[in-house]
């Protein structure tokens, strides 16, 4: 029987967004407090921590980047109490599994500011793209290169000239290019992934 | 001086018309010496100068039949050689301004005649004659020419005792020294370059290696290029080495020294480390000064080399000018064969020295031969058959045939040679890469940063770079070929190869814009782009396959890319993505998605149409299933997915099968239904599918019966859009085959609108015009309407053009048309029966087929036709000339000219006809059948014209041939021809007897 919802769900995926059915909702609640179970034996918490959420981010959804995975989950954690409740487990994940492009736009937009002030600031950047290029001859120049990507992308996407990069800023220059969604590293599972995730999560329960 | 002038002149790019030389100082000075050469070549070898070409070297010449004086018979407009040879044909035939010569010392005479014009004729001459010698001395001798030192030459005259065939070789080896002094004189020239690129690089080689080989006099012993693939840019060097400017590695083996491991680059040559033992690989290091060209450093390496060098200068100079001949070569003949005694002793000492060496090297040779082998698989092999492809489609742009009348005209020669048409981008673009120390555009820089980048980035700074690099203008050149010259294409290709979907996308989206370069495609495919593009045609991801897709149809754009797309599967894949379109169909499907799969399609219809300019890919997507796939396509009203799918369908439509199966899937209707539409692009597509599917009956009935014909006759009215209007025509042209079609095609006023497209087109549209009112007048309204036009006088101009293809469609309008009385006076009274004649001495066989089906109808209708006949100078030789031709289509209508006209020629020289056509032997079977002379004898029987002496006579002495004939023709079943034959068999013997009585009275 899950198969064959299965089977209908990824037909339909992108046709029917943002929403789960409600039988869908609760197979990843259960997913969730089981991951939960795994992860906190000791600490008989009722959410995930940081260091759990990273681990499923990594063994999921194929994440590597430490930093960026720290973003994620602060992006994930609406309340910030630095833990990821099944109510944020289950909205992050429609837009993760889900989303629509202006939801998903929205989430990596969270993912690349930090600081809370609403703009990604150019020492945002270059903290987010500094271990974009392999090690060259010295560290002088792979600064030189990071800073020069920096600028790449600040000109590139900084429409108002303002040396940061306002959501407007970010949404004219992802809806001119979809490539710049993820433009300061990935923050989303990768489509091929998507699928795959989508499946285990409904076929395993 | 064939080599000399294949490899060393310098020719114009292929253009419209013949290629002419270009005006270069080495072209100057090559022509000079030949000028020199030919002028002194009367006094000098007298005897030599009487040789009779085996065809003579024609061409336009701007002398005035004025100019010559004492030894010809000079008239207005004709000269004629006093000099004749055996059979009384004058060695030089002058109507103006064609000039024909057959020999040496006639040559020479004119070159004297032109005086201070010299040099020009001599340009005109080789620019008319490719291939001079070849022509001079039969093709069979070139052939030996080629591959012989002068050794074998000298040897074959001593073993041939024909006096005829001794001069012969002796002018084969006049010219061969010419040609080896040219060569000589354009190798100063080359060196005198500076700079090197590719080509004198290549030439220089090819000019050492014709000097190389065994024995003392050579230069070198061996000249070999260390890798045998050649990128397309002539370098042989790979693509990290050619970053330096360095273009290919050469082994020199000279006579004294060790072998040299040398590197051309383009600042000069140098010594390099030379080849590892095991690897094979080279040590580029630079381990000499550097030299400004080959020649130069083994000047400098080997004593023995310039000794030679000069020696090979000096011997010719001292025997061009000797004099006489016969002793000359009989002394030297003694001479080399003692020296060729002492070398055999030598060599063979050698040989035992040497074996040891000589076992590996061969070994190691084997080794580097199959790697070499293998590379040539994809790489030279291929390009040798596109070259050779490439002659023809030079061949045949030089006559102005484009791609309507290649389909036409040429369908065995295209079945033949794979590839069918449209704008084959064979020739290979010259390679421009920028110079490292030019100055350089700043986005070059930048775009080195960004490459860098992408080499040490991971998928973020990837990502970003890719998307800065998309910022370019990349459809300019410099930015196109900035990011190949700092190894971006590499990056790109394996970023292709990669799991990441951001990467593949962002290279992609590069990729599609660069490849619009032609130099890029190429490297695109030698670096292995294709099959990895192919691979993703697998893809899920529907933007990934789109982009693939889209850059397989720019990149395939020539011969060697489609190859490759077929060969790694691509055409099934491609037709795949044509069935996206049609899953999707079904209901409930968002529009957004529909749309993707619909662009999913259209992409993969693009890359088809591509590779459908192949043949052996046409039948790929017949395989695979296309063929309904794209008549369900052509039902959709996106005109961006119909120009694309209708192309496809167009360039198929050449082939048989597709034929056959666009019947079978209703898609006539559908392009009719599309003529419609308001895009000129898929206008002329559907135009062009029609054109090619016209060639059935049922097909072209079919376009009338949908009310295709009227869209195509009002389409004729714009004729701003050349290619339109070419595709437009072609189809009418097919079309009007049936008669009902053209019939129509009177009703919709075409016929006049054809008219007046005859003059001021380009010729790719003359053509199908002037095809199509061929075929309309074949019906006897519509010739009175062309006569009403005022269509006759511009056809009758078009009887001048060069054009092959057209000159065959103008004479059958003219023929056509020349079958009304009324006509036929105005043609004649345009002096264009004379032009016809005159097509008959057209080199291409089809055209002389042609004109002579033309002159029937012209002869019949012309009210004083044998005085006309009798009056054309040359006219009737010409035809009994024609009757030699080994072309069956040539002759069935000569003879059915001469069949159908034969009170037209006086008595005599029809007896001599037929007495010629039974001469040759091998042309008499084919006379027989095409029952050519059969009519002819029947004629002579009822006109009584055998009982007349003359003819006997004739007929008698021209030999048995002809009475053999006759005696087959009585046991012919045609009693008629019995009779006939036996009447003429009886007035001849009857004379014979007559003759015989007189004499013994």
């Amino acid at each position: 029987e899950n198969h064959k919802r299965m089977g209908h769900l990824g037909g339909s995926v992108g046709s029917a967004p943002n929403s789960f059915k409600k039988s869908e909702v609760e197979c990843l609640i259960r997913l969730f407090h089981s991951l939960v179970e795994r992860a906190n034996v000791r600490l008989n918490n009722f959410g995930l921590d940081r260091n759990a959420f990273r681990a499923i981010l990594h063994s999921v959804f194929g994440m590597t980047d430490d930093m960026l995975m720290n973003r994620v989950f602060f992006a994930f954690d609406k309340d910030n109490d630095n833990c990821i409740n099944a109510k944020e487990w289950v909205k992050g994940l429609s837009v993760f599994l889900r989303g629509t492009f202006e939801e998903k736009l929205k989430f990596c937009f969270e993912v690349y500011y930090l600081n809370g002030d609403g703009y990604i600031s150019q020492e945002e950047i270059f903290d987010m793209l500094k271990n974009s290029l392999h090690q060259q001859s010295s560290e002088e120049e792979t600064d030189e290169g990071i800073r020069e990507l920096v600028d790449i992308t600040l000109k590139k996407m900084d429409y108002d000239n303002d040396g940061k990069i306002s959501f407007a800023d970010f949404e004219k220059a992802v809806k001119e290019d979809k490539l710049l969604l993820e433009v300061f590293g990935p923050c989303l599972p990768e489509a091929k992934v998507e699928c795959q995730q989508l499946k285990l999560v409904k076929g395993t329960f | 001086m064939g080599v000399a002038l294949t490899r060393s002149a310098q020719w114009t790019a292929a253009g419209y018309g013949t290629r002419t030389l270009e005006i270069t100082p080495l072209n100057e000075v090559i022509l000079k010496e030949i000028v020199m050469f030919v002028e002194s070549f009367i006094y000098k070898h007298p005897q030599e100068a009487k040789y009779v070409f085996v065809e003579p070297l024609e061409w336009k010449t701007n002398l005035d039949p004025s100019a010559f004086e004492s030894g010809y018979i000079v008239s207005e407009t004709t000269v004629k050689s006093e000099e004749v040879d055996k059979d009384g044909q004058p060695l030089l035939f002058l109507s103006v301004p064609h000039i024909k010569i057959r020999s040496l010392g006639q040559l020479s005479r004119l070159l004297l005649i032109a005086k201070d014009r010299k040099l020009k004729e001599a340009q005109a001459c080789i620019e008319a004659n490719r291939d001079p010698v070849t022509k001079i001395l039969g093709l069979d001798y070139n052939t030996v020419k080629e591959d012989t030192s002068t050794v074998n030459i000298l040897d074959k005259i001593t073993k041939d005792e024909d006096p005829e065939s001794e001069i012969k070789m002796k002018v084969g080896m006049l010219l061969k020294q010419l040609d080896l002094h040219l060569l000589n004189h354009s190798l100063k020239h080359i060196s005198l370059q500076i700079c090197l690129n590719p080509t004198t690089v290549k030439n220089d080689i090819e000019l050492l290696k014709h000097f190389s080989g065994k024995g003392e006099q050579t230069v070198l012993e061996s000249i070999d290029y260390t890798s045998d693939y050649e990128f397309s840019n002539g370098c042989r060097a790979p693509p990290w080495r050619q970053i330096h400017g360095e273009i290919c590695y050469v082994l020199v083996k000279p006579h004294d020294v060790e072998t040299l491991c040398v590197t051309c680059s383009t600042e000069g040559v140098f010594l390099n480390g030379g080849k590892t033992e095991d690897e094979g690989e080279i040590n580029y290091e630079r381990k000499s000064e550097i030299y400004k060209d080959l020649v130069t450093f083994l000047k400098e390496k080997s004593a023995k080399f310039s000794e030679n060098m000069s020696k090979q200068v000096s011997l010719q100079n001292l025997e061009i000018s000797y004099a006489e001949w016969p002793k000359a070569s009989c002394i030297g003949n003694k001479r080399k064969r003692e020296e060729r005694k002492k070398e055999r002793k030598e060599k063979e000492k050698k040989k035992r020295e040497k074996k040891k060496n000589e076992k590996k090297k061969r070994e190691k040779k084997k080794r580097k031969k199959k790697k070499g082998e293998k590379k040539k698989g994809v790489g030279e092999g291929n390009k040798s058959k596109s070259k050779t492809k490439q002659n023809k489609t030079k061949q045949k742009r030089t006559t102005g045939e484009y791609l309507l009348i290649l389909k036409s005209a040429e369908k065995i020669e295209e079945i033949l040679s794979d590839s069918s048409s449209e704008n084959e981008e064979d020739e290979e673009p010259p390679d421009r890469r920028q110079e490292a120390n030019a100055d350089l555009p700043s986005e070059y820089w930048q775009i080195q940063k960004l490459v860098k980048y992408l080499k040490g980035g991971n998928q973020t700074a990837t990502v970003i770079a890719l998307r800065s690099m998309k910022d370019f203008n990349l459809a300019q050149e410099t930015c196109q070929l900035a990011i190949r010259d700092v190894g971006g294409l590499e990056v790109l290709i394996n970023l292709l190869d990669t799991d990441e979907v951001k990467c593949k996308i962002g290279s992609l989206k590069i990729l599609k814009e660069i490849s619009h370069n032609p130099q890029i495609r190429r490297n695109i495919v030698d670096l292995g782009g294709l099959p990895v593009m192919v691979n993703i045609l697998d893809s899920p991801h529907k933007s990934l396959k789109c982009l693939a897709a889209e850059t397989i149809a720019n990149v395939a754009k020539f011969r060697r890319a489609r190859r490759a797309v077929r060969h790694h599967g691509g055409i099934t894949k491609l037709v795949a993505l044509l069935d996206c379109a049609q899953s999707s169909a079904k209901p409930a499907q968002s529009s957004l998605y529909d749309a993707r799969d619909v662009e999913v399609a259209r992409c993969g219809a693009l890359a088809l149409w591509s590779c459908s300019k192949s043949n052996a890919n046409k039948e790929a997507i017949r395989q695979a299933g296309g063929i309904p796939l794209l008549a369900h396509l052509l039902k959709t009203s996106h005109e961006n997915m119909l120009i694309p799918v209708v192309g496809t369908l167009q360039e198929c439509a050449s082939e048989e099968n597709y034929r056959a199966a666009i019947k079978a899937e209703r898609i006539i209707e559908n392009l009719v239904k599309n003529l419609n539409s308001e895009n000129e692009q898929l206008q002329e597509q559907c135009a062009m599918a029609i054109y090619q599917c016209a060639e059935d009956k049922e097909t072209r009935d079919l376009v009338r019966l949908h009310g295709g014909l009227k869209p195509l006759a009002s389409l004729l009215n714009n004729t701003d859009n050349k290619e339109r209007l070419a595709a437009v025509t072609g189809a009418i042209w097919k079309c009007s085959i049936s008669k009902e079609n053209a019939t129509k095609f009177r009703e919709y006023e075409a016929i006049e609108t054809l008219v007046g497209l005859l003059t001021d087109q380009p010729e790719e549209v003359l053509v199908n015009v002037v095809g199509a009112l061929g075929e309309c007048c074949q019906e006897y309204e519509n010739r009175v309407l062309v006569r009403k036009c005022g269509g006759l006088q511009p056809l009758v101009n078009l009887l001048v053009g060069i054009n092959q293809t057209l000159l065959v469609n103008v004479t059958k309008a003219v023929g056509a048309c020349a079958v009304e009385p009324e006509s036929m006076m105005i043609i004649d009274r345009l002096d264009g029966v004379r032009l016809l004649w005159s097509l008959l001495k057209n080199p291409h066989p089809d055209v002389k087929a042609s004109a002579a089906w033309a002159l029937c109808p012209c002869i019949q209708n012309a009210k004083d036709a044998g005085e006309m006949v009798r009056c054309l100078v040359g006219g009737l030789e010409l035809i009994v000339n024609l009757l030699k031709s080994d072309n069956k289509e040539v002759l069935a209508s000569v003879s059915n000219t001469v069949s159908n006209n034969i009170l037209l020629y006086s008595m005599r020289h029809l007896a001599e006809a037929i007495s010629r056509c039974c001469m040759w032997g091998r042309n008499r079977v084919a006379f027989g059948e095409y029952k050519a002379v059969a009519p002819l004898v029947r004629y002579l029987k009822s006109n009584d014209l055998s009982e007349d002496v003359d003819n006997c006579i004739t007929i008698h002495e021209n030999g048995n041939g002809a009475v053999k004939l006759l005696l087959g023709m009585i046991g012919s079943s045609d009693h008629d021809l019995q009779e006939a034959a036996a009447g003429c068999i009886s007035n001849i013997r009857r004379l014979a007897l007559a003759i015989d009585k007189a004499r013994y009275t």
